[in-house]
């Protein structure tokens, strides 16, 4: 039961940190790769022609 | 296992992102900096007088150390984005029984290229400064599915048992077969050679960042994890 319980809890809260990570990934790659704002696109502007990001 | 994979992933994210941006300094930058000269119109290629002769010459990277700063600074925080994606699908395939080792890890960053970069590119190149595209909304969407579409297909030729692998065909040809969005017209100013070049070269520094991402986030991975 104990170890049932904990094994539950473990999957959990692993899928949980699979989606934060996943998340926080895409969150970063706007911001470098996609966002729009001005000040964002140009001091990333080398870095997102070398990576072939599609932003304009 | 939360704490290991973020750490593991921002470490791996942060040093393949210092790779790339070295990389790109030594051979990519210089390029984009020249056709730079071709967008502000510093240089013409296409002359009126029929001329298509320009000399080629590269201009050197500078002593610009703010921009550049900003380029290795992007380049951490992608690579560490795409880190982050790579460990957490890394780690939900450790949870199915496959193995992360930092030699998996190489494979598995080099099947990030091909998914996020190689796919994509082979509709929508990498791009001099300048380069004038169709609108931006499709070719964002095409890019998306496209990187999501060719991930599924390689992960069903990395995993899957028997016949299931050849469903990966039509989902690699799908994105190409559909293609990307484009304008019915050149607009390029920059000389040919030197957009290809550049495209080579972006596509060259990208597979080494992502080998490296690769092997790192597993490397960083298997050391925390035994810690």
């Amino acid at each position: 039961m104990t170890t049932n319980a904990a094994t539950i809890e473990r999957s959990d809260s692993s899928a949980m940190g699979l989606a934060i990570a996943m998340l926080a990934g895409v969150f970063l790659l706007m911001a470098s790769g996609i966002a729009q704002a001005t000040v964002l696109h140009d001091a990333a502007h080398d870095q997102r022609h070398a990576m072939a990001f599609p932003c304009h | 296992m939360t704490k290991n994979l973020l750490t593991s992933a921002v470490l791996a994210g942060v040093a393949a992102g210092l790779i790339a941006a070295l990389l790109q300094f030594t051979f990519v930058i210089s390029h984009l900096m020249e056709g730079e000269l071709y967008e502000t119109g510093e240089r013409i290629h296409f002359a009126t007088d029929g001329s298509t002769q320009s000399d080629r010459i590269q201009p050197s990277i500078g002593t610009d150390f703010a921009r550049h700063g900003m380029t290795l600074a992007f380049n951490m925080i992608t690579y560490t984005g795409y880190g982050l994606i790579l460990l957490a699908l890394m780690v939900f395939a450790n949870g199915k029984g496959h193995g992360i080792t930092p030699r998996i890890g190489l494979i598995w960053g080099v099947a990030g290229f091909v998914a996020v970069q190689l796919a994509p590119g082979i509709g929508q190149p990498p791009g001099l400064p300048g380069t004038i595209g169709s609108e931006v909304g499709p070719r964002q969407a095409w890019w998306a599915m496209t990187i999501i579409v060719t991930a599924i297909a390689l992960a069903l030729i990395a995993f899957s048992k028997r016949w299931t692998a050849l469903l990966s065909v039509p989902l690699l040809l799908a994105p190409h077969l559909i293609g990307a969005p484009y304008l019915d017209t050149y607009f390029g100013v920059a000389p040919p050679e030197l957009s290809a070049r550049f495209a080579a070269l972006s596509f060259g520094t990208a597979l080494a960042g992502w080998s490296s991402l690769g092997f790192l986030c597993a490397w960083f991975w298997t050391k925390a994890d035994a810690a």
